[in-house]
């Protein structure tokens, strides 16, 4: 990542005191509410913690194996693959879509930009209560379907139901964050390319197929590896306001899981040792997409 | 444009030049076709992208339009009623989002100021000066990007409730809080509380990954020149911050600001957990108690109109902000990647 000969001056101020002194802050931030809390995960998830203080033993690995016995700990874990894939596929393609065609830049072209970053600003609670209540059996526009047909749609008693319009809101909440990378990407092949394309007699559709797609592969990546990432963590706001893990824990994804289990049921050891599994997860995506992100060096 | 170690960023990068500042010229200069169908039709995909991101928020804004009784009545009103100043001001008022939306503000803006400031010097320190330990706090700050407070939840708020905790932990192992009590007969104690304070919800989150490596990259674009022609004129290290980087890197500071505004005003989880005291609640939070009955049915009528009333006050100051800082945000996402 750090290339040597670009970090390398020539000319440096020779007060250390003074870099200590600027470095201070972020270094103390950093050890107090990141690697302090991180250590102390790792030490809980491997102790019986009690709730309020006063005593722990050591318990090896004996939080992990009772998370692992627990079907409810699987099946959070595969509500969250299905959050997951659902909405990294659903707010991906339609980005991919808007972006490739917006990336004509027809007229209208800064509105249609416009219109499909500004969801990016809304918060997460505010996405899930505005789907809520669209989604809401018996208030939103749903209730026209169900007027039709009674039963049709219940996020509320329906545990698909519930992962789905989760998803949705999930997937709408990323459209703009995804395009707003397929956008740049688009933009950064060269002109050449495209137009050594047009000369060659290749039409407008082909050209998106054979040059400018394959050429955002390495975009298409990248943005693949955040919003899963993402998906993992960020959905938490989401799935507070919209079910709060219900019903019967059909949206019980694995960060929403631990907060529950942490604040709610004060097992920390168990929140700790799921946290941990979690934060494996978060570095074993991140370190794909740096690899990635180096390869990616040799042929661009 | 910075100058970018990671390739993407430096992609992407000269790119978002151009995506920020669309070309007066075609796109195409020379290349002229004409394919009317394809054009309509990538009108037609376009605006149904344009209404499906739209009608979401068409929804929520009619709903704050509509009085109690319209907006549980079946079937839907889809049309826009008269009640939108009553419920904004039922929000505002009553629910108090008047205060929580300070507090969102206050919050915002030591979030947004301290990250700048941090990441500033944190670069500062890591580009200017020769020492041995400037790449292990380099991939210091920059792991935490691996660290979301999603997974460090429960011992982050137990920090929170005592920042000196890993001191005082600290010294209880190593020996010093005996050392001092025996010498000094006084007893290590060292306790903060952050839990309900302004200070709590700003300090943790000014720590940034992102924004000292965007710091770093623009440092490291600086001519040596520069940094040698301002010591011949005898300044010294703080002074060339102030007044020569401070000033070039106004760029990097909109980029920042931007997105920055936008994560802290959107923080969810970390208020959530730390404030208990209404006095310092802030409305991404305050919504979530909006949320008019409690996951199963039974109870009142919900209070959909109200809810979708502060939906709006929560969306609107980031929206806004997007919209009009959308050169800054794009250029701030980008680089900053995650």
């Amino acid at each position: 990542m750090s290339s040597r000969g670009k970090d390398m001056r020539r000319a440096y101020f020779k007060n250390n005191w003074i870099a200590a002194l600027v470095v201070a802050p972020q270094l103390l931030i950093i050890f107090v509410f990141f690697y302090w809390p991180t250590s102390q995960a790792l030490y809980w998830a491997f102790t019986f913690e009690q709730p309020w203080g006063g005593g722990n033993e050591w318990a090896g690995f004996e939080n992990f194996r009772m998370i692992l016995t627990d079907g409810r700990y699987w099946d959070s874990i595969r509500v969250s693959i299905v959050y997951a894939a659902g909405a990294t596929v659903l707010s991906m393609g339609m980005a991919l879509i808007l972006a490739v065609f917006a990336d004509r830049q027809l007229r209208g072209y800064k509105y249609y930009r416009i219109g499909a970053i500004w969801p990016y600003a809304v918060a997460a609670p505010a996405v899930g209560l505005a789907f809520r209540f669209i989604f809401n059996p018996s208030a939103g526009i749903m209730s026209y379907v169900n007027a039709a047909f009674p039963g049709f749609w219940d996020p509320i008693l329906n545990g698909d139901h519930a992962l789905l319009m989760v998803i949705i809101a999930g997937a709408w909440k990323q459209v703009a964050y995804n395009f707003i990378f397929f956008l740049a990407g688009l933009q950064s092949i060269p002109r050449s390319l495209i137009e050594a394309g047009a000369m060659d007699g290749a039409t407008v559709l082909r050209r998106m197929r054979d040059i400018q797609l394959p050429l955002l592969a390495p975009t298409f990546f990248f943005v693949l590896v955040i919003n899963i990432t993402d998906s993992f963590t960020d959905s938490f706001g989401i799935v507070d306001t919209m079910t709060a893990g219900g019903p019967a824990r059909a949206t019980n994804l694995m960060v929403y899981k631990i907060y529950v289990d942490g604040f709610q049921g004060l097992d920390y050891s168990g929140a700790a040792a799921q946290s941990i599994i979690l934060m494996f997860l978060v570095i074993a995506l991140t370190v794909i997409q740096f690899r990635y992100i180096e390869r990616k060096v040799h042929y661009t | 444009m910075t100058q970018a170690d990671l390739p993407l960023a430096a992609a992407a990068g000269s790119a978002e030049a151009r995506a920020v500042n669309p070309p007066r010229k075609p796109r195409m200069p020379g290349l002229v076709e004409n394919t009317p169908v394809l054009n309509i039709l990538t009108h037609v995909i376009l605006l149904t992208g344009m209404i499906i991101l739209l009608f979401p928020m068409y929804l929520v804004f009619n709903a704050a339009t509509l009085s109690l009784q319209e907006v549980n009545a079946q079937p839907a009103h889809l049309l826009p009623g008269d009640q939108f100043w009553n419920n904004i001001q039922e929000a505002w008022v009553t629910r108090d989002f008047g205060q929580k939306f300070v507090n969102s503000l206050i919050v915002a803006l030591g979030v947004v100021t301290g990250k700048i400031f941090i990441a500033c010097i944190t670069a500062f320190g890591l580009v200017f000066f020769d020492h041995r330990l400037r790449m292990p706090i380099f991939w210091m700050v920059f792991i935490t990007l691996m660290l979301p407070l999603e997974v460090r939840i429960v011992p982050t708020y137990a920090v929170a409730a005592n920042a000196l905790q890993p001191f005082q932990m600290i010294m209880d192992w190593t020996g010093i809080s005996w050392l001092i009590q025996t010498v000094s007969g006084i007893e290590v104690a060292l306790e903060w509380n952050m839990l309900n304070s302004y200070t709590g919800l700003i300090v943790p989150l000014i720590a940034t990954a992102t924004g000292t490596f965007l710091y770093r990259q623009f440092f490291l674009t600086i001519p040596d020149e520069l940094v040698e022609a301002a010591k011949m004129d005898g300044a010294g290290p703080l002074r060339f911050l102030v007044e020569i980087l401070v000033p070039l890197s106004r760029t990097n500071i909109a980029a920042l600001a931007t997105i920055m505004f936008v994560y802290s005003w959107n923080q969810y989880l970390w208020p959530l957990l730390i404030v208990t005291d209404p006095s310092y609640g802030v409305v991404a939070v305050e919504l979530g108690k909006l949320v008019p009955d409690t996951n199963s049915t039974g109870g009142a009528i919900p209070n959909w109109h109200i809810a979708m009333a502060g939906t709006l006050i929560v969306t609107v100051p980031p929206v806004i902000v997007v919209i009009f800082m959308q050169r800054w945000f794009v250029r701030g996402l980008i680089n900053t990647d995650k």
